[in-house]
């Protein structure tokens, strides 16, 4: 059973979401600010944070950039602003999905899940054998696929789950380009026609971490106006 | 000048190169500058002027000069003739005609004229071998006149003027002489002399110098006179004519007569025609460089009008472009900078306006936005729950109507959902903040991901006719939007099949989307893309927002592309979205 911690201050909508995830099975937890929030994800540890943006005192994207200074629990941002720019900003707070409302319980529940998903749905069937092998070297960059552990210059990284997903996914066949579709369909397991900045903003996130210098990437190269792939290292 | 104007066409032309008229029209276009129609003003007011000038002066002048050989001719022949007459014998014969001609010849100083004399209407007799040119009109005058008459006519191609004299017997002792033959010399010079000293500014007077034409001034009385006086005074002293006032008033008291003698002098204007030439060439070596130098002003006041103008164009037109901060530098006080500042204070106002006006657009678009957005939240509570509602409902725990209701309410929810996404997407489109993220795609994958998307592929409603490659390059989700809408309206409204067909044609993607419904009526065709258009009144609402074909059109537009509807010649509604054809399709894993 995921436990669920909603942070959203509407009454409504925790009640309406509450009764369509708990009748799916989920545990869920409420908070109705930022701070309750906080504490809650203290004491609670859910399995996944569903977190509104427009949240009395402090917002819900200083929540969310609180959450990743710690923890790589999976936060899923539920907003009623979908317009491009609140979409970046909440993506670049480190939240792994946004979600536009309304939204019905099944998307909800399909969201859910992907982002519990600990590796991508296609790993998991051809992935299956390279990951036993364990630990494979890129440069500075140890991956381990058994352990879900991604190290540079033998440092862990704290890689949030879409980031470590994607990096999985682009690593798991070097070279490879992936235009944005694909990766939202293989990674996020979005239908066809998510919404690409996902992708972009989670890559920008994980070049962060795993690049020297973000701004030159030499793991996760940009194929202009295909798409991303990994590598070749030079 | 002629190059300049050149220039100035060719300068007009490159002004009017952004204008949007044809070609064609600009070619064949005179220049109508305002450059132009100053410098062409200056310069017909500087020809103007100098023409006038010119032509008055040229007259008078020409006036003067001619008047002033004429009368210099008359009298030095009145001189002569008052030296020469009292010689003469009354009636004279040829020869003593012939010896006054040549003495009159050889007297002529300063003017080389030939001379000649007839008597009465007798033949006109000169000293040298061929006659004097006298116009005939001349002859007639004199004859009738009995007066000093002149005439200037052309004579082989040259200016000449002609002097008719006639002699008439002295008037001073008009008894005494009566006795006297006309042949006692020396005797009537004083009164001669006497006459002609009154006679000389007379004549000057009296005969006129229109040109061709022949002008006599004298007494009509004295024509009458002529035959008697002839007779009567024989023995009169013979005395040159005109002294029109003295004379004139003796022939009146029938005292004078006239001798019958009349002499000719004609000689060609020479001198005076070279003065006028000389003339001429002066006034055109002055009006040509009056001229030049008029164009000097000309430029002067054409620059000074045009400047402004310019100023006045290009800020006209940068306000045009939308720089409505654009203020001209208003300087000086004639009415360019009036005009100037009134533009100023035109641009003032409308940037003012401008203003305002996108305050208020942005409040509008903002609070559609905001409502929109506040429908959003409770909308959210709502959808949330739908699935309960409807798993409720189904599971026959509840009373009838009570799962009737719930049922209700769980769809209309999805609508109002709908509804308020189809709401924000066309204020997004309004606001034209609607993102375009394209990418290279095949138009057949997305068919085919979009139809299976919404479970319509394994629908036999729905037949798929993809052939060759069809790549894009477009945004999925907009797309996806159109074809969900196209595809859906189609099911909805229309008999099945719905036939979705794309095809490369030329450098355009083409998808159609066709039904085997009823068409669309005649007088809906042109509303169909309208927003909440429902093509019949007493439909009954369909589930759609009404905004899903406009909302079609507008994501087509987005990707410069095109959406028409139609209705096939064997029936049912035909909907073709084309889109531009990516140059290549890319490289898919």
């Amino acid at each position: 059973m995921p436990r669920v911690l909603l942070i959203e201050d509407d009454l409504a909508v925790q009640k309406g979401v509450t009764l369509a995830l708990r009748r799916r099975g989920h545990e869920v937890e409420v908070a109705a600010s930022g701070e309750t929030g906080l504490l809650a994800l203290e004491r609670l540890r859910p399995d996944l944070v569903l977190l509104d943006l427009m949240l009395p005192g402090m917002s819900g994207l200083e929540v969310c950039r609180r959450i990743r200074e710690s923890k790589q629990v999976p936060i899923i941002i539920l907003s009623a602003r979908g317009d491009d720019i609140d979409m970046v900003v909440g993506l670049e707070a480190g939240a792994d999905d946004y979600i536009v409302k309304p939204a019905g319980p099944e998307v909800l529940e399909a969201r859910i899940k992907a982002v519990l998903r600990r590796v991508a749905p296609a790993q998991g069937e051809h992935g299956a054998g390279p990951a036993a092998s364990g630990a494979e070297r890129y440069g500075d960059l140890t991956v381990d696929r058994t352990a879900l552990i991604v190290t540079r210059g033998g440092t862990e990284l704290p890689l949030a789950p879409s980031e470590l997903k994607l990096l999985l996914f682009l690593s798991a066949t070097p070279g490879q380009v992936y235009s944005r579709q694909q990766l939202l369909e293989q990674v996020w397991e979005h239908s066809f026609y998510g919404d690409a900045r996902l992708v972009d903003a989670c890559v920008m996130r994980l070049r962060g971490k795993i690049e020297t210098d973000p701004r030159a990437p030499v793991y996760v190269q940009t194929v202009r106006g295909f798409g991303y792939r990994f590598g070749p290292l030079a | 000048m002629k190059p300049r104007a050149d220039r100035m066409r060719h300068r007009l032309t490159a002004t009017k190169g952004g204008s949007r008229l044809p070609r064609g029209l600009r070619v064949v276009r005179l220049p109508r500058g305002l450059r132009t129609r100053l410098l062409v003003a200056f310069l017909l007011t500087a020809v103007f002027g100098a023409v006038l000038t010119a032509g008055f002066t040229f007259q008078r002048a020409r006036s003067a000069i001619l008047d002033r050989a004429q009368q210099g001719a008359v009298a030095d022949l009145r001189a002569q003739l008052d030296s020469l007459a009292p010689g003469l014998t009354v009636p004279p014969a040829a020869a003593d005609l012939r010896a006054l001609s040549l003495q009159l010849d050889q007297a002529g100083g300063a003017h080389t004229w030939h001379s000649g004399a007839a008597y009465r209407d007798g033949p006109l007799v000169s000293a040298s071998a061929t006659a004097p040119p006298v116009p005939r009109q001349l002859r007639q005058a004199v004859r009738r006149d009995h007066r000093a008459v002149y005439q200037r006519f052309e004579h082989d191609g040259l200016p000449w003027l002609a002097v008719a004299m006639p002699v008439r017997y002295a008037t001073a002792s008009p008894s005494s002489d009566a006795t006297d033959p006309p042949t006692a010399p020396g005797d009537p010079t004083g009164a001669g002399t006497d006459a002609s000293g009154t006679s000389a500014s007379d004549t000057s007077a009296s005969g006129t110098s229109a040109s061709g034409d022949t002008s006599a001034a004298g007494n009509e009385a004295d024509s009458g006179d002529t035959e008697t006086s002839g007779d009567a005074t024989a023995s009169a002293k013979a005395t040159a004519s005109g002294g029109a006032a003295a004379i004139g008033d003796a022939a009146a008291t029938g005292d004078a007569a006239a001798s019958g003698l009349t002499v000719y002098v004609s000689f060609p204007l020479d001198d005076a025609e070279a003065d006028i030439a000389a003339l001429l060439t002066a006034a055109e070596t002055g009006a040509v460089p009056a001229l030049v130098l008029a164009l000097v002003p000309a430029l002067f006041a054409a620059r000074s009008v045009l400047r402004p103008v310019r100023r006045l164009h290009h800020g006209a037109e940068r306000i045009a472009a939308g720089e409505l901060d654009t203020r001209l530098d208003a300087q000086g006080h004639d009415e360019l900078a009036a005009l100037t500042r009134s533009f100023n204070t035109m641009a003032a106002t409308l940037e003012k306006d401008a203003a305002e006006l996108r305050r208020m657009e942005a409040g509008a678009r903002r609070f559609a936005a905001d409502v929109a957005h506040e429908l959003r939240t409770p909308l959210a509570a709502m959808t949330a729950v739908t699935e309960v509602l409807d798993e409720d409902a189904a599971s026959g725990t509840l009373p009838p109507d009570t799962a009737d209701a719930v049922r209700l309410i769980s769809d209309e929810t999805r609508t109002l959902a709908r509804m308020v996404e189809d709401l924000m997407e066309v204020s997004r489109f309004d606001a034209r903040t609607a993102p375009l993220r394209p990418e290279h795609v095949d138009l057949r994958t997305l068919i085919a991901k979009s139809l299976r998307l919404r479970g319509w592929d394994g629908d036999e409603r729905v037949t798929v006719d993809l052939a060759g490659p069809v790549p894009i390059r477009a945004d999925p989700r907009r797309i996806d939007v159109v074809l969900a809408n196209l595809v859906g309206n189609a099911l909805r409204h229309a008999r099945p099949p719905v036939v979705v067909r794309a095809r490369a044609e030329r450098d355009r993607a083409v998808l159609t989307v066709a039904d085997h419904g009823p068409g669309i009526p005649v007088h809906a065709l042109p509303h169909v893309f309208d927003r909440f258009y429902k093509a019949d009144a007493a439909r009954v609402r369909s589930e759609g927002s009404g905004l899903g074909l406009a909302l079609a059109r507008e994501n087509a537009l987005l990707h410069t592309g095109t959406l028409t509807a139609a209705n096939a010649p064997h029936g049912g509604a035909v909907f073709t979205l084309t889109l531009p054809l990516a140059p290549s399709p890319p490289e898919r894993p």
